[in-house]
C-alpha cells in the first residue's frame, strides 16, 4: 500500500506502509518498561505488531503482563509520544488480549539484561506450578548461586516475587513465570 | 450524578457477574492496605488486589461494547447502585480477620482457577483471553491462600480457632458459586462459559486436600445463602459501593 501524507513541513510526502511500519516498531521498540526500566517492551514481549491503517495512521499493538499491570497506560502514552515524536502519522495504541502474553515472550536479551539489573528471569512457564509443588530452581542474580528460597509470592510489583540467596545472603526479586 | 442500569442478555450478564465478583472482591482486599499483619502480606494482598481489578476492568471494557451503548467500564463499575450489583454474596462480606480474609480468598481461588481454566475454550473469544490471563493469576492467588490456609490451621491454638470460625462464616455462601439461573445455562449452551457445577468435583478436592493439610474440618453443607446473582445483597454491598463510588457520584466524569 502506498499512500499520502501531509509532511511535518507542508509538504507531500510518498512513503511505503511496509516501511513505515517497520519504522513504527524500530521505535516502539526502543520504549523502556516504566518499572524496568533496563527493559524495553519489545525484551519484554509487550511489544506485537505495528500497521498502516487504511486512514494512514500508524497503529501498535501492546500487550498486557497482568491483567492489573498499572503501567499498561503508562506505556501506551509513551509509545504514542515516541511515535510522534519520531514523525509518525497520526499514532496510536491499540490494547490486545489475545493471544495472552506469557513470560516465555521475554528476548534472551530482556533476561540477561534483567539478570544484570539484579532481577532473577523468570523460569520457563513449561514447569507450570501445581498447587503444592516444588517451587522451580532459582540462581542469585548477583552470585549465581541455586542455593536460594522464596521469601514472599508476590513483591513491589505485579511481576515479581521476593526471594533471597542462602549463599550470599542477598534478597532479590525474581521475575514471576506467567 | 443519575444511577443507570443495564438491559441484562444472558451474555451481558455473565460478564457484569464475573466483573463484579472480581471488582467486589478487589475492592475488600484493597482495604488490608497498609493494614496488613506484615508488610510482605500487604504487599501480597494488594498484589491480588490488582490482578482482580484488572480482570473486572477488561470484562466490565467486554461487557460495555457487547452493550453497544457506549458506556465505559467506569461508567459500569461507578454508576450502578446494589441491586444492579450481581456479584456473589460471599465476595462483599466485611474484610472480617486476616483469617476470615484468607479463607474467603482460598474458597474463591479454588473455584475461579479451574474456572477460568475451562474459560478459555469460551466461545467468546474476549472472554477466552481475559481467562487466559486471569487462570495464571489465580493459580498464584490459590497457592497464597492455601498454604496461609495451612498455616493458620496447623499453627496457635488462636489461629486455628479464628481459621475454624472463618470457615464455619463462610460456608453458606459458598453455594452461590455453583450455582445456575437461566441465563447461566443460556450462556452454558452457547459455549460462552463453564457450567460451575462441573467444576464441584474440582473444588471438593482443592477443599479438602488443604483443610486435611490445615488440620482443619469441613464444615457441614446445610442451607445455602443466594441473591447476589439477582440484586439481593447483604447490607454490606451499600457501604461499600457509597465508598467507592462516592468520588464519580459527587463530581460525575471526574478523572485524573
Amino acid at each position: 500500500m502506498v499512500s499520502a501524507v501531509r509532511g511535518g513541513a507542508g509538504c507531500i510526502v510518498r512513503f511505503d506502509a511496509a516501511r513505515l511500519r517497520a519504522r513504527a516498531l524500530e521505535v516502539a521498540a526502543q520504549v523502556p518498561d516504566p518499572e524496568i526500566p533496563v527493559l524495553s517492551i519489545a525484551d519484554l514481549g509487550v511489544l506485537r505488531d505495528a500497521r498502516v491503517t487504511e486512514d494512514g495512521a500508524v497503529e501498535v499493538d501492546i500487550t498486557p503482563t497482568y491483567s492489573g499491570c498499572p503501567a499498561m497506560n503508562m506505556i501506551a502514552l509513551q509509545v504514542e509520544t515516541a511515535l510522534a515524536a519520531a514523525g509518525l502519522p497520526r499514532p496510536r495504541v491499540r490494547l490486545v488480549l489475545h493471544p495472552a502474553w506469557t513470560t516465555d515472550w521475554m528476548t534472551e536479551a530482556g533476561r540477561a539484561k534483567l539478570r544484570d539489573y539484579g532481577i532473577a528471569p523468570p523460569p520457563r512457564a513449561a514447569s507450570r506450578r501445581a498447587l503444592f509443588g516444588e517451587d522451580d530452581e532459582v540462581a542469585c542474580p548477583r552470585c549465581g548461586a541455586t542455593e536460594t528460597e522464596r521469601l514472599s509470592e508476590f513483591g513491589s510489583t505485579a511481576c515479581k516475587a521476593l526471594w533471597r540467596c542462602i549463599a550470599c545472603r542477598e534478597p532479590f526479586d525474581v521475575f514471576k513465570c506467567h | 450524578m443519575t444511577s443507570i442500569t443495564v438491559t441484562e442478555s444472558p451474555h451481558l450478564a455473565l460478564l457484569l457477574r464475573r466483573a463484579d465478583d472480581s471488582l467486589v472482591l478487589a475492592h475488600r482486599l484493597s482495604e488490608w492496605c497498609g493494614h496488613a499483619p506484615m508488610l510482605e502480606e500487604d504487599l501480597a494482598l494488594a498484589n491480588i488486589a490488582l490482578d482482580l481489578l484488572g480482570q473486572a476492568r477488561a470484562l466490565y471494557t467486554h461487557a460495555a461494547g457487547i452493550e453497544g451503548r457506549g458506556r465505559t467500564e467506569d461508567d459500569l463499575a461507578y454508576l450502578r447502585d446494589a441491586p444492579s450489583y450481581r456479584n456473589i454474596l460471599m465476595a462483599e462480606l466485611p474484610r472480617g480477620d486476616f483469617a476470615f480474609t484468607i479463607a474467603r480468598q482460598f474458597l474463591f481461588s479454588a473455584f475461579m482457577h479451574p474456572y477460568w481454566r475451562v474459560a478459555q475454550s469460551s466461545t467468546d473469544p474476549t472472554f477466552a483471553a481475559i481467562a487466559a490471563k486471569a487462570e495464571k493469576e489465580l493459580a498464584y492467588h490459590l497457592r497464597h491462600s492455601a498454604e496461609w490456609l495451612i498455616r493458620l490451621g496447623d499453627g496457635t491454638e488462636e489461629s486455628a480457632r479464628r481459621a475454624a470460625e472463618a470457615l464455619e462464616e463462610l460456608w453458606p455462601y459458598t453455594g452461590e458459586l455453583f450455582a445456575s439461573d437461566e441465563a447461566d445455562n443460556e450462556v452454558i449452551a452457547a459455549g460462552f462459559a463453564p457450567d460451575p457445577a462441573a467444576l464441584r468435583a474440582e473444588w471438593d478436592a482443592t477443599v479438602a486436600r488443604v483443610l486435611d493439610q490445615a488440620t482443619l474440618t469441613r464444615p457441614r453443607d446445610g442451607w445455602m445463602q443466594s441473591g447476589g446473582r439477582r440484586g439481593v445483597h447483604t447490607e454490606h454491598l451499600g457501604h461499600m459501593l457509597a465508598t467507592m463510588q462516592h468520588l464519580q457520584r459527587a463530581y460525575p466524569g471526574a478523572v485524573w
